[in-house]
Protein backbone atom coordinates (compact mmCIF):
# COMPACT_ATOMS: atom_id res chain seq x y z
CA UNK A 1 0.00 0.00 0.00
CA UNK A 2 2.79 2.22 0.68
CA UNK A 3 4.21 2.56 -2.68
CA UNK A 4 1.06 3.67 -4.22
CA UNK A 5 1.93 7.40 -2.90
CA UNK A 6 5.21 7.85 -3.86
CA UNK A 7 4.42 9.24 -7.35
CA UNK A 8 6.64 6.85 -9.37
CA UNK A 9 5.54 6.88 -12.87
CA UNK A 10 3.48 4.57 -13.78
CA UNK A 11 4.72 1.77 -16.19
CA UNK A 12 2.38 1.43 -19.51
CA UNK A 13 -0.09 -1.32 -18.82
CA UNK A 14 2.05 -4.80 -20.55
CA UNK A 15 0.29 -6.57 -22.76
CA UNK A 16 -1.81 -9.73 -20.77
CA UNK A 17 0.05 -13.48 -21.03
CA UNK A 18 -2.26 -15.49 -23.48
CA UNK A 19 -3.11 -17.43 -20.03
CA UNK A 20 -4.93 -14.10 -19.10
CA UNK A 21 -6.85 -13.14 -21.74
CA UNK A 22 -10.38 -14.76 -22.98
CA UNK A 23 -9.82 -17.68 -24.75
CA UNK A 24 -10.94 -17.96 -28.74
CA UNK A 25 -12.37 -21.06 -29.54
CA UNK A 26 -11.82 -22.99 -32.36
CA UNK A 27 -13.91 -22.07 -35.21
CA UNK A 28 -14.55 -24.33 -38.71
CA UNK A 29 -13.16 -23.07 -41.79
CA UNK A 30 -13.92 -24.89 -45.28
CA UNK A 31 -10.49 -26.38 -46.16
CA UNK A 32 -11.36 -27.27 -49.74
CA UNK A 33 -7.80 -25.31 -51.08
CA UNK A 34 -5.68 -26.97 -48.09
CA UNK A 35 -2.72 -28.76 -49.42
CA UNK A 36 -4.01 -31.83 -47.81
CA UNK A 37 -7.18 -31.89 -49.31
CA UNK A 38 -6.00 -31.27 -52.90
CA UNK A 39 -3.68 -34.15 -53.20
CA UNK A 40 -6.34 -36.54 -52.02
CA UNK A 41 -8.54 -34.54 -54.93
CA UNK A 42 -5.90 -35.41 -57.36
CA UNK A 43 -7.09 -38.92 -56.69
CA UNK A 44 -10.28 -39.07 -55.78
CA UNK A 45 -11.86 -35.34 -57.08
CA UNK A 46 -15.60 -36.06 -56.97
CA UNK A 47 -15.48 -38.91 -53.94
CA UNK A 48 -15.39 -35.65 -51.48
CA UNK A 49 -18.51 -34.30 -50.16
CA UNK A 50 -16.13 -31.47 -47.80
CA UNK A 51 -13.23 -30.42 -46.22
CA UNK A 52 -13.32 -28.50 -42.61
CA UNK A 53 -10.46 -27.20 -41.06
CA UNK A 54 -11.49 -26.99 -36.98
CA UNK A 55 -8.92 -26.77 -34.40
CA UNK A 56 -6.25 -27.10 -36.92
CA UNK A 57 -7.27 -30.23 -38.43
CA UNK A 58 -8.38 -31.09 -41.21
CA UNK A 59 -11.72 -33.10 -41.57
CA UNK A 60 -12.83 -35.06 -45.57
CA UNK A 61 -16.24 -36.20 -45.65
CA UNK A 62 -15.91 -38.46 -48.33
CA UNK A 63 -19.13 -40.61 -49.97
CA UNK A 64 -19.55 -43.79 -48.96
CA UNK A 65 -19.21 -45.53 -52.40
CA UNK A 66 -15.59 -44.39 -52.81
CA UNK A 67 -14.36 -44.60 -48.94
CA UNK A 68 -11.81 -47.87 -50.08
CA UNK A 69 -10.98 -46.31 -53.08
CA UNK A 70 -10.11 -42.63 -51.17
CA UNK A 71 -8.33 -45.01 -48.21
CA UNK A 72 -6.19 -46.66 -50.51
CA UNK A 73 -5.40 -43.84 -52.21
CA UNK A 74 -4.63 -41.96 -49.05
CA UNK A 75 -2.31 -45.19 -48.16
CA UNK A 76 -0.62 -45.75 -51.41
CA UNK A 77 -0.38 -42.65 -53.33
CA UNK A 78 -0.35 -40.30 -50.37
CA UNK A 79 1.55 -42.59 -48.23
CA UNK A 80 -0.89 -42.09 -44.69
CA UNK A 81 0.57 -45.46 -43.45
CA UNK A 82 -0.35 -45.89 -40.33
CA UNK A 83 -3.98 -45.81 -39.15
CA UNK A 84 -4.31 -43.88 -36.16
CA UNK A 85 -7.77 -44.36 -34.84
CA UNK A 86 -11.06 -45.54 -36.18
CA UNK A 87 -14.33 -44.71 -34.56
CA UNK A 88 -17.99 -43.75 -34.69
CA UNK A 89 -20.42 -41.26 -33.97
CA UNK A 90 -24.25 -41.52 -33.56
CA UNK A 91 -26.24 -38.55 -34.73
CA UNK A 92 -29.57 -39.77 -34.05
CA UNK A 93 -31.73 -37.94 -36.07
CA UNK A 94 -29.73 -36.91 -38.98
CA UNK A 95 -31.09 -37.47 -42.60
CA UNK A 96 -27.65 -37.52 -44.15
CA UNK A 97 -27.85 -40.52 -42.15
CA UNK A 98 -27.38 -41.68 -38.85
CA UNK A 99 -23.55 -42.48 -38.19
CA UNK A 100 -20.22 -41.07 -38.96
CA UNK A 101 -17.80 -43.62 -39.57
CA UNK A 102 -14.28 -41.91 -38.98
CA UNK A 103 -10.84 -42.38 -39.92
CA UNK A 104 -8.03 -40.56 -38.22
CA UNK A 105 -4.82 -41.06 -40.67
CA UNK A 106 -1.45 -40.37 -40.11
CA UNK A 107 1.33 -40.42 -42.19
CA UNK A 108 5.27 -40.07 -41.13
CA UNK A 109 6.93 -38.38 -43.73
CA UNK A 110 6.25 -34.60 -42.81
CA UNK A 111 3.98 -36.01 -39.96
CA UNK A 112 0.35 -34.93 -41.14
CA UNK A 113 -3.02 -36.01 -40.31
CA UNK A 114 -6.30 -36.06 -41.97
CA UNK A 115 -9.94 -37.44 -41.23
CA UNK A 116 -11.90 -39.08 -43.55
CA UNK A 117 -15.08 -39.37 -42.59
CA UNK A 118 -18.13 -41.15 -43.79
CA UNK A 119 -21.44 -40.88 -43.52
CA UNK A 120 -23.71 -44.46 -42.91
CA UNK A 121 -27.54 -44.84 -42.80
CA UNK A 122 -28.80 -46.96 -40.24
CA UNK A 123 -28.81 -50.67 -41.31
CA UNK A 124 -26.73 -49.56 -44.09
CA UNK A 125 -23.38 -51.52 -44.55
CA UNK A 126 -19.69 -49.98 -44.48
CA UNK A 127 -17.05 -51.22 -46.57
CA UNK A 128 -14.07 -52.68 -44.25
CA UNK A 129 -10.56 -51.11 -44.46
CA UNK A 130 -9.36 -54.21 -43.25
CA UNK A 131 -7.98 -54.90 -46.60
CA UNK A 132 -6.08 -51.22 -46.30
CA UNK A 133 -4.73 -51.60 -43.30
CA UNK A 134 -4.64 -54.52 -40.47
CA UNK A 135 -5.43 -52.41 -37.59
CA UNK A 136 -8.77 -51.62 -38.90
CA UNK A 137 -9.80 -55.35 -37.76
CA UNK A 138 -10.60 -54.60 -34.09
CA UNK A 139 -11.52 -50.80 -34.26
CA UNK A 140 -14.19 -52.04 -36.62
CA UNK A 141 -15.52 -54.96 -34.29
CA UNK A 142 -15.47 -52.24 -31.72
CA UNK A 143 -17.74 -50.01 -34.03
CA UNK A 144 -20.14 -52.66 -35.07
CA UNK A 145 -20.01 -54.03 -31.26
CA UNK A 146 -20.77 -50.09 -29.93
CA UNK A 147 -23.05 -49.30 -32.85
CA UNK A 148 -23.97 -52.01 -34.68
CA UNK A 149 -22.53 -50.34 -37.75
CA UNK A 150 -21.86 -53.78 -40.51
CA UNK A 151 -18.21 -53.48 -41.93
CA UNK A 152 -19.17 -55.47 -45.55
CA UNK A 153 -15.73 -57.61 -46.15
CA UNK A 154 -14.58 -57.89 -42.53
CA UNK A 155 -12.78 -60.90 -42.00
CA UNK A 156 -14.37 -61.84 -38.44
CA UNK A 157 -17.49 -59.20 -37.05
CA UNK A 158 -18.17 -60.32 -33.78
CA UNK A 159 -18.93 -58.46 -30.78
CA UNK A 160 -15.27 -57.63 -29.17
CA UNK A 161 -16.12 -55.74 -25.72
CA UNK A 162 -19.69 -56.66 -25.08
CA UNK A 163 -20.51 -60.90 -24.79
CA UNK A 164 -22.18 -62.54 -28.18
CA UNK A 165 -25.95 -62.58 -27.44
CA UNK A 166 -25.29 -58.90 -25.54
CA UNK A 167 -28.98 -57.32 -27.08
CA UNK A 168 -28.22 -53.90 -27.97
CA UNK A 169 -25.29 -51.57 -28.92
CA UNK A 170 -24.85 -49.32 -26.04
CA UNK A 171 -23.35 -46.28 -27.54
CA UNK A 172 -26.10 -45.43 -29.56
CA UNK A 173 -27.76 -42.38 -28.58
CA UNK A 174 -31.10 -44.50 -27.96
CA UNK A 175 -29.42 -46.28 -25.29
CA UNK A 176 -30.21 -46.28 -21.74
CA UNK A 177 -27.16 -45.29 -19.55
CA UNK A 178 -28.39 -47.51 -16.95
CA UNK A 179 -28.22 -50.11 -19.24
CA UNK A 180 -30.37 -52.83 -19.87
CA UNK A 181 -31.89 -55.82 -18.36
CA UNK A 182 -29.39 -58.55 -19.29
CA UNK A 183 -30.41 -60.49 -16.08
CA UNK A 184 -33.92 -61.58 -16.99
CA UNK A 185 -32.51 -62.30 -20.53
CA UNK A 186 -29.70 -64.85 -19.74
CA UNK A 187 -31.29 -65.93 -16.31
CA UNK A 188 -35.03 -66.31 -17.30
CA UNK A 189 -35.64 -68.36 -14.00
CA UNK A 190 -33.75 -66.55 -11.58
CA UNK A 191 -34.95 -62.66 -12.76
CA UNK A 192 -38.36 -61.75 -13.54
CA UNK A 193 -39.10 -59.52 -16.75
CA UNK A 194 -37.43 -56.30 -15.92
CA UNK A 195 -35.49 -57.12 -12.86
CA UNK A 196 -32.36 -57.88 -13.41
CA UNK A 197 -29.37 -56.69 -11.72
CA UNK A 198 -28.70 -54.16 -14.10
CA UNK A 199 -32.16 -52.61 -14.42
CA UNK A 200 -32.91 -51.59 -10.96
CA UNK A 201 -32.04 -54.53 -7.91
CA UNK A 202 -32.80 -58.05 -7.77
CA UNK A 203 -36.28 -57.93 -6.23
CA UNK A 204 -37.66 -56.31 -9.61
CA UNK A 205 -38.36 -53.21 -11.33
CA UNK B 1 -16.04 -66.94 -27.94
CA UNK B 2 -18.68 -68.95 -28.34
CA UNK B 3 -16.98 -72.08 -27.69
CA UNK B 4 -17.66 -72.84 -24.32
CA UNK B 5 -15.74 -75.88 -23.83
CA UNK B 6 -12.09 -75.33 -22.97
CA UNK B 7 -10.44 -77.97 -24.32
CA UNK B 8 -10.98 -79.55 -27.67
CA UNK B 9 -8.74 -83.22 -28.23
CA UNK B 10 -8.99 -84.59 -31.78
CA UNK B 11 -7.36 -88.56 -32.28
CA UNK B 12 -5.57 -87.25 -35.39
CA UNK B 13 -3.51 -84.21 -34.18
CA UNK B 14 -1.73 -83.04 -31.40
CA UNK B 15 -3.27 -79.53 -31.66
CA UNK B 16 -5.16 -78.63 -28.40
CA UNK B 17 -7.10 -75.51 -28.04
CA UNK B 18 -7.07 -74.56 -24.38
CA UNK B 19 -8.10 -71.43 -22.64
CA UNK B 20 -5.74 -69.27 -20.98
CA UNK B 21 -7.10 -67.05 -18.78
CA UNK B 22 -9.07 -64.76 -17.55
CA UNK B 23 -8.15 -65.91 -14.04
CA UNK B 24 -4.53 -66.20 -14.38
CA UNK B 25 -1.85 -64.00 -12.78
CA UNK B 26 -0.06 -63.80 -15.96
CA UNK B 27 -2.25 -62.19 -18.47
CA UNK B 28 -2.25 -58.77 -16.20
CA UNK B 29 -5.93 -58.64 -15.59
CA UNK B 30 -8.54 -60.50 -17.05
CA UNK B 31 -6.94 -61.16 -20.13
CA UNK B 32 -8.15 -64.69 -21.86
CA UNK B 33 -6.33 -65.61 -24.68
CA UNK B 34 -7.62 -68.77 -26.61
CA UNK B 35 -4.76 -70.59 -27.57
CA UNK B 36 -4.44 -73.05 -29.93
CA UNK B 37 -1.03 -75.31 -29.60
CA UNK B 38 0.50 -78.18 -31.22
CA UNK B 39 2.31 -79.67 -28.27
CA UNK B 40 4.25 -77.14 -26.54
CA UNK B 41 3.66 -74.94 -29.89
CA UNK B 42 1.57 -72.50 -30.09
CA UNK B 43 -0.65 -72.46 -33.88
CA UNK B 44 -2.86 -70.02 -33.05
CA UNK B 45 -4.28 -67.63 -30.73
CA UNK B 46 -7.32 -65.11 -30.21
CA UNK B 47 -7.36 -62.81 -27.74
CA UNK B 48 -10.42 -62.56 -25.67
CA UNK B 49 -11.28 -59.18 -24.19
CA UNK B 50 -14.15 -57.34 -22.53
CA UNK B 51 -14.33 -58.53 -19.14
CA UNK B 52 -13.20 -55.34 -17.32
CA UNK B 53 -15.93 -53.01 -19.47
CA UNK B 54 -16.93 -50.58 -18.04
CA UNK B 55 -18.97 -48.44 -21.11
CA UNK B 56 -16.47 -45.37 -19.83
CA UNK B 57 -17.38 -43.71 -23.26
CA UNK B 58 -21.16 -43.71 -22.19
CA UNK B 59 -20.10 -42.25 -19.16
CA UNK B 60 -18.62 -39.65 -20.56
CA UNK B 61 -21.84 -38.76 -22.35
CA UNK B 62 -23.61 -38.03 -19.24
CA UNK B 63 -20.48 -36.09 -17.16
CA UNK B 64 -18.86 -32.38 -17.60
CA UNK B 65 -15.84 -32.33 -18.89
CA UNK B 66 -14.06 -31.95 -15.82
CA UNK B 67 -16.32 -34.53 -14.77
CA UNK B 68 -14.96 -36.96 -16.79
CA UNK B 69 -11.30 -36.80 -15.85
CA UNK B 70 -11.94 -39.32 -12.54
CA UNK B 71 -13.06 -41.97 -15.31
CA UNK B 72 -9.85 -41.35 -17.23
CA UNK B 73 -7.98 -42.46 -14.25
CA UNK B 74 -9.79 -45.82 -14.28
CA UNK B 75 -8.89 -46.61 -17.62
CA UNK B 76 -5.06 -46.98 -17.59
CA UNK B 77 -5.04 -47.05 -13.85
CA UNK B 78 -1.28 -47.52 -13.37
CA UNK B 79 -0.96 -44.21 -15.55
CA UNK B 80 -3.61 -42.30 -14.56
CA UNK B 81 -1.41 -39.15 -15.28
CA UNK B 82 -1.26 -39.23 -18.38
CA UNK B 83 -4.70 -40.30 -19.38
CA UNK B 84 -5.75 -36.80 -17.62
CA UNK B 85 -3.06 -35.20 -19.18
CA UNK B 86 -4.63 -36.46 -23.13
CA UNK B 87 -8.10 -35.45 -22.70
CA UNK B 88 -7.69 -31.71 -20.63
CA UNK B 89 -5.65 -31.39 -23.86
CA UNK B 90 -8.06 -31.88 -26.20
CA UNK B 91 -10.64 -30.00 -24.54
CA UNK B 92 -8.00 -26.84 -24.21
CA UNK B 93 -7.73 -27.29 -28.03
CA UNK B 94 -11.04 -27.07 -28.93
CA UNK B 95 -11.22 -24.02 -26.67
CA UNK B 96 -8.18 -22.41 -27.43
CA UNK B 97 -6.83 -22.03 -23.93
CA UNK B 98 -3.09 -21.38 -23.20
CA UNK B 99 -2.37 -22.89 -20.41
CA UNK B 100 0.19 -21.18 -17.33
CA UNK B 101 4.02 -22.35 -18.02
CA UNK B 102 4.06 -23.80 -14.58
CA UNK B 103 1.16 -26.01 -14.81
CA UNK B 104 2.59 -27.20 -18.04
CA UNK B 105 5.62 -28.08 -16.44
CA UNK B 106 4.10 -29.52 -13.05
CA UNK B 107 1.82 -31.57 -16.27
CA UNK B 108 5.39 -32.65 -17.29
CA UNK B 109 6.74 -33.30 -14.64
CA UNK B 110 3.81 -36.01 -13.35
CA UNK B 111 3.18 -37.49 -17.05
CA UNK B 112 7.21 -38.49 -16.63
CA UNK B 113 7.43 -39.80 -13.12
CA UNK B 114 4.49 -41.59 -14.12
CA UNK B 115 5.76 -42.89 -17.31
CA UNK B 116 8.83 -44.04 -14.61
CA UNK B 117 5.89 -46.01 -12.19
CA UNK B 118 4.40 -47.47 -15.15
CA UNK B 119 7.56 -48.83 -16.64
CA UNK B 120 8.73 -50.28 -12.93
CA UNK B 121 5.34 -51.75 -12.71
CA UNK B 122 5.99 -53.58 -16.26
CA UNK B 123 9.43 -54.52 -15.45
CA UNK B 124 8.78 -55.87 -12.12
CA UNK B 125 5.78 -58.10 -13.19
CA UNK B 126 6.90 -59.09 -17.02
CA UNK B 127 10.38 -60.25 -15.59
CA UNK B 128 8.19 -62.54 -12.36
CA UNK B 129 6.51 -63.70 -15.44
CA UNK B 130 9.71 -64.79 -16.73
CA UNK B 131 10.77 -65.83 -13.66
CA UNK B 132 13.54 -63.43 -12.31
CA UNK B 133 10.87 -62.93 -8.88
CA UNK B 134 14.18 -60.12 -7.33
CA UNK B 135 13.26 -57.49 -9.60
CA UNK B 136 9.84 -57.10 -8.52
CA UNK B 137 10.74 -55.90 -5.06
CA UNK B 138 12.91 -53.41 -6.26
CA UNK B 139 10.94 -51.81 -8.57
CA UNK B 140 8.45 -51.46 -6.52
CA UNK B 141 9.91 -50.23 -4.14
CA UNK B 142 10.68 -47.19 -6.23
CA UNK B 143 7.15 -46.85 -7.40
CA UNK B 144 5.81 -46.52 -4.10
CA UNK B 145 8.30 -43.28 -3.90
CA UNK B 146 6.37 -42.08 -6.98
CA UNK B 147 3.42 -42.33 -5.40
CA UNK B 148 4.09 -40.71 -2.16
CA UNK B 149 5.35 -37.80 -4.23
CA UNK B 150 1.50 -38.02 -6.16
CA UNK B 151 0.02 -38.51 -2.68
CA UNK B 152 1.50 -35.19 -1.74
CA UNK B 153 0.89 -33.28 -4.09
CA UNK B 154 -2.85 -34.49 -4.83
CA UNK B 155 -4.22 -36.82 -1.92
CA UNK B 156 -4.42 -39.83 -4.30
CA UNK B 157 -1.71 -42.00 -5.06
CA UNK B 158 -3.17 -44.23 -8.27
CA UNK B 159 -6.86 -42.45 -9.15
CA UNK B 160 -5.20 -39.37 -9.50
CA UNK B 161 -7.39 -36.86 -11.06
CA UNK B 162 -4.47 -34.41 -11.06
CA UNK B 163 -5.63 -32.29 -13.74
CA UNK B 164 -8.06 -29.70 -14.88
CA UNK B 165 -9.40 -28.14 -18.16
CA UNK B 166 -7.18 -24.88 -18.32
CA UNK B 167 -4.44 -25.61 -15.62
CA UNK B 168 -3.68 -27.27 -12.58
CA UNK B 169 -5.79 -27.71 -9.78
CA UNK B 170 -3.09 -26.85 -7.21
CA UNK B 171 0.15 -25.41 -6.87
CA UNK B 172 3.17 -27.82 -5.80
CA UNK B 173 3.25 -27.99 -1.42
CA UNK B 174 6.27 -26.70 -0.11
CA UNK B 175 9.09 -28.79 -0.59
CA UNK B 176 7.92 -31.17 -3.43
CA UNK B 177 10.70 -29.85 -5.78
CA UNK B 178 13.90 -31.14 -3.18
CA UNK B 179 11.90 -34.56 -2.52
CA UNK B 180 11.68 -34.74 -6.08
CA UNK B 181 14.89 -34.17 -6.50
CA UNK B 182 15.75 -36.90 -4.31
CA UNK B 183 13.80 -39.00 -5.61
CA UNK B 184 15.20 -38.61 -9.41
CA UNK B 185 18.53 -38.20 -8.24
CA UNK B 186 18.57 -41.99 -6.90
CA UNK B 187 16.44 -43.22 -9.25
CA UNK B 188 19.56 -44.02 -12.50
CA UNK B 189 21.68 -46.23 -10.14
CA UNK B 190 18.38 -47.77 -9.04
CA UNK B 191 18.15 -48.46 -12.75
CA UNK B 192 21.68 -49.44 -13.22
CA UNK B 193 21.35 -52.31 -10.37
CA UNK B 194 17.84 -53.32 -11.93
CA UNK B 195 19.80 -54.01 -15.57
CA UNK B 196 22.45 -55.50 -14.18
CA UNK B 197 19.90 -58.41 -13.02
CA UNK B 198 18.58 -58.79 -16.16
CA UNK B 199 20.56 -57.13 -19.33
CA UNK B 200 23.27 -59.49 -19.48
CA UNK B 201 21.62 -62.71 -17.73
CA UNK B 202 21.81 -65.55 -19.19
CA UNK B 203 17.91 -66.70 -18.89
CA UNK B 204 16.38 -63.79 -19.18
CA UNK B 205 18.65 -63.47 -22.53
CA UNK B 206 17.61 -66.83 -23.37
CA UNK B 207 13.56 -66.11 -22.68
CA UNK B 208 13.67 -62.73 -24.57
CA UNK B 209 15.98 -62.24 -27.44
CA UNK B 210 14.22 -63.29 -30.68
CA UNK B 211 10.81 -63.64 -28.90
CA UNK B 212 7.68 -61.87 -30.79
CA UNK B 213 9.74 -60.41 -33.46
CA UNK B 214 7.73 -57.87 -35.20
CA UNK B 215 9.32 -55.23 -38.22
CA UNK B 216 9.14 -51.51 -38.37
CA UNK B 217 6.88 -51.99 -41.42
CA UNK B 218 4.38 -54.12 -39.44
CA UNK B 219 4.76 -52.34 -36.63
CA UNK B 220 3.26 -49.38 -38.28
CA UNK B 221 0.69 -51.66 -40.36
CA UNK B 222 -0.43 -52.96 -37.54
CA UNK B 223 -0.78 -49.73 -35.48
CA UNK B 224 1.55 -49.95 -32.64
CA UNK B 225 2.46 -47.28 -30.85
CA UNK B 226 4.76 -46.55 -28.06
CA UNK B 227 7.40 -49.13 -26.66
CA UNK B 228 6.76 -51.69 -29.38
CA UNK B 229 6.79 -49.74 -32.03
CA UNK B 230 10.15 -48.12 -31.18
CA UNK B 231 11.77 -51.15 -30.15
CA UNK B 232 11.16 -52.17 -33.87
CA UNK B 233 13.32 -49.52 -34.78
CA UNK B 234 11.17 -46.43 -35.74
CA UNK B 235 12.14 -43.44 -34.18
CA UNK B 236 8.43 -41.93 -33.28
CA UNK B 237 6.95 -40.61 -30.08
CA UNK B 238 4.35 -38.14 -29.92
CA UNK B 239 6.51 -36.01 -27.81
CA UNK B 240 8.60 -35.22 -30.59
CA UNK B 241 6.22 -35.28 -32.88
CA UNK B 242 3.47 -33.17 -31.71
CA UNK B 243 5.12 -31.78 -28.70
CA UNK B 244 2.70 -31.04 -26.04
CA UNK B 245 2.85 -28.37 -22.84
CA UNK B 246 6.37 -27.40 -23.18
CA UNK B 247 7.81 -30.80 -24.20
CA UNK B 248 9.51 -28.70 -26.86
CA UNK B 249 11.78 -26.98 -24.65
CA UNK B 250 13.08 -30.43 -23.13
CA UNK B 251 15.74 -32.47 -24.31
CA UNK B 252 15.35 -35.86 -24.53
CA UNK B 253 16.36 -39.20 -26.62
CA UNK B 254 13.74 -41.21 -28.10
CA UNK B 255 15.56 -45.02 -27.55
CA UNK B 256 14.97 -47.19 -30.34
CA UNK B 257 15.41 -51.18 -31.05
CA UNK B 258 16.81 -52.72 -33.88
CA UNK B 259 15.47 -56.70 -34.09
CA UNK B 260 11.88 -56.09 -32.69
CA UNK B 261 12.24 -58.30 -30.43
CA UNK B 262 11.56 -58.83 -26.52
CA UNK B 263 14.53 -58.12 -25.64
CA UNK B 264 14.73 -54.91 -27.77
CA UNK B 265 12.15 -53.72 -26.10
CA UNK B 266 13.26 -54.34 -22.61
CA UNK B 267 15.96 -52.13 -23.08
CA UNK B 268 13.75 -49.35 -24.96
CA UNK B 269 12.08 -49.03 -21.75
CA UNK B 270 14.82 -49.22 -19.58
CA UNK B 271 16.37 -46.26 -21.68
CA UNK B 272 12.82 -44.40 -21.38
CA UNK B 273 13.09 -44.06 -17.92
CA UNK B 274 16.47 -42.43 -17.90
CA UNK B 275 15.23 -40.12 -20.41
CA UNK B 276 12.05 -39.46 -18.12
CA UNK B 277 14.47 -38.82 -15.65
CA UNK B 278 16.53 -36.27 -17.90
CA UNK B 279 13.01 -34.43 -18.51
CA UNK B 280 11.92 -34.39 -15.03
CA UNK B 281 15.39 -33.00 -13.86
CA UNK B 282 15.32 -30.39 -16.36
CA UNK B 283 11.67 -29.34 -15.08
CA UNK B 284 12.85 -28.56 -11.76
CA UNK B 285 16.11 -26.80 -12.97
CA UNK B 286 13.73 -24.77 -15.13
CA UNK B 287 10.20 -24.75 -13.20
CA UNK B 288 8.62 -21.23 -13.68
CA UNK B 289 6.86 -19.17 -10.82
CA UNK B 290 3.27 -18.02 -11.77
CA UNK B 291 -0.09 -18.71 -11.79
CA UNK B 292 -1.40 -22.48 -12.13
CA UNK B 293 -4.38 -22.23 -13.80
CA UNK B 294 -5.44 -20.00 -16.77
CA UNK B 295 -8.30 -17.47 -16.81
CA UNK B 296 -11.23 -20.34 -18.19
CA UNK B 297 -15.05 -19.76 -17.91
CA UNK B 298 -16.86 -21.28 -14.90
CA UNK B 299 -18.30 -23.61 -17.25
CA UNK B 300 -16.58 -26.00 -19.84
CA UNK B 301 -18.45 -25.39 -22.66
CA UNK B 302 -16.04 -26.24 -26.17
CA UNK B 303 -17.38 -24.86 -29.52
CA UNK B 304 -18.65 -27.28 -31.86
CA UNK B 305 -16.90 -29.15 -33.63
CA UNK B 306 -14.60 -32.48 -33.27
CA UNK B 307 -11.05 -32.57 -32.07
CA UNK B 308 -8.37 -35.14 -31.45
CA UNK B 309 -5.49 -34.62 -29.25
CA UNK B 310 -2.82 -37.32 -28.28
CA UNK B 311 0.10 -37.84 -25.56
CA UNK B 312 2.40 -40.21 -25.57
CA UNK B 313 1.04 -42.63 -23.01
CA UNK B 314 3.40 -44.90 -21.01
CA UNK B 315 1.85 -47.44 -23.41
CA UNK B 316 1.98 -45.77 -26.52
CA UNK B 317 0.11 -42.98 -28.09
CA UNK B 318 -3.29 -42.37 -25.95
CA UNK B 319 -5.77 -40.68 -27.91
CA UNK B 320 -8.81 -38.11 -27.39
CA UNK B 321 -11.43 -37.59 -30.06
CA UNK B 322 -13.82 -35.07 -28.70
CA UNK B 323 -16.81 -34.49 -30.38
CA UNK B 324 -18.54 -31.42 -29.02
CA UNK B 325 -22.67 -30.25 -29.94
CA UNK B 326 -21.08 -26.71 -27.92
CA UNK B 327 -22.85 -28.05 -24.34
CA UNK B 328 -21.25 -28.38 -21.25
CA UNK B 329 -21.36 -32.18 -21.69
CA UNK B 330 -18.87 -34.06 -24.95
CA UNK B 331 -21.68 -35.46 -27.32
CA UNK B 332 -19.07 -37.77 -28.04
CA UNK B 333 -15.89 -38.36 -26.45
CA UNK B 334 -13.72 -41.67 -27.82
CA UNK B 335 -10.00 -43.17 -26.59
CA UNK B 336 -7.69 -44.37 -28.68
CA UNK B 337 -6.33 -46.90 -26.27
CA UNK B 338 -2.62 -47.51 -26.97
CA UNK B 339 -2.98 -50.98 -25.26
CA UNK B 340 -5.94 -52.45 -27.72
CA UNK B 341 -4.52 -51.81 -30.30
CA UNK B 342 -0.93 -52.79 -29.23
CA UNK B 343 -2.95 -56.21 -28.22
CA UNK B 344 -4.77 -56.79 -31.39
CA UNK B 345 -0.73 -57.60 -33.11
CA UNK B 346 -1.15 -60.81 -30.20
CA UNK B 347 -1.19 -63.33 -32.45
CA UNK B 348 1.29 -62.20 -34.93
CA UNK B 349 3.92 -61.86 -32.09
CA UNK B 350 3.41 -65.75 -30.57
CA UNK B 351 2.79 -67.48 -33.95
CA UNK B 352 5.05 -70.76 -33.82
CA UNK B 353 6.68 -69.60 -30.46
CA UNK B 354 6.14 -72.28 -27.56
CA UNK B 355 3.49 -71.80 -25.26
CA UNK B 356 6.06 -70.29 -22.51
CA UNK B 357 7.12 -67.22 -24.88
CA UNK B 358 3.12 -66.13 -24.73
CA UNK B 359 3.73 -64.95 -21.27
CA UNK B 360 7.12 -63.34 -22.14
CA UNK B 361 5.06 -61.44 -24.73
CA UNK B 362 2.15 -60.58 -22.90
CA UNK B 363 4.60 -59.03 -20.58
CA UNK B 364 6.35 -57.22 -23.25
CA UNK B 365 3.42 -56.03 -24.81
CA UNK B 366 2.71 -54.17 -21.41
CA UNK B 367 -0.92 -54.01 -20.97
CA UNK B 368 -3.34 -52.75 -18.79
CA UNK B 369 -7.33 -54.57 -19.48
CA UNK B 370 -9.26 -51.49 -17.90
CA UNK B 371 -7.69 -49.16 -20.82
CA UNK B 372 -7.93 -52.63 -23.38
CA UNK B 373 -11.65 -52.75 -22.22
CA UNK B 374 -12.42 -49.09 -21.10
Amino acid sequence: MADQDTGAPVAPAAPKPPWEEKPVPATPQDAREHPQVRELAEHVADAILEAVEFAGQITVTVSLERLVEACRACKDRLGYGYLVDLTAVDWKDRAEGRFDIVYWLHRHAGEQRLRLKVRVAEGAEAPTVTTVWKTANWMEREVFDMFGVYFAGHPNLERILTWEGFNGHPLRKDFPIEGIDTGAAIYPDVYPPGGGPVSGGEEGA
Amino acid sequence: MTERAPVHLSADSEEMEISFGPQHPATHGVLRVMVKIDGERIVETKPVIGYLHRGTEKIFERETYNGCIPHTDRMDYTAAATNNQGLVGAVEKMMGITIPPRAAYIRMMLAELQRIASHTIWLGTHALDIGAQSPFFYTFEEREKILDLYEEYCGARLTLNAMRVGGQPFDLPAGWTDRCRAFIDQLPAKIADWERLLTKNRIWKLRTVGIGVMSGADAIEWGLTGPPLRGSGVKWDVRKVFPYDHYEEMEFDIPIGTNGDTYDRYLVRMEEMRQSVRIVRQCLDRLPDGPVMAKVPKVIKPPKGEAYFSVEGPKGELGYYVVSDGTDKPYRLHVRPACFINLQALPELVRGHLIADLIAVIGTLDIVLGEIDR
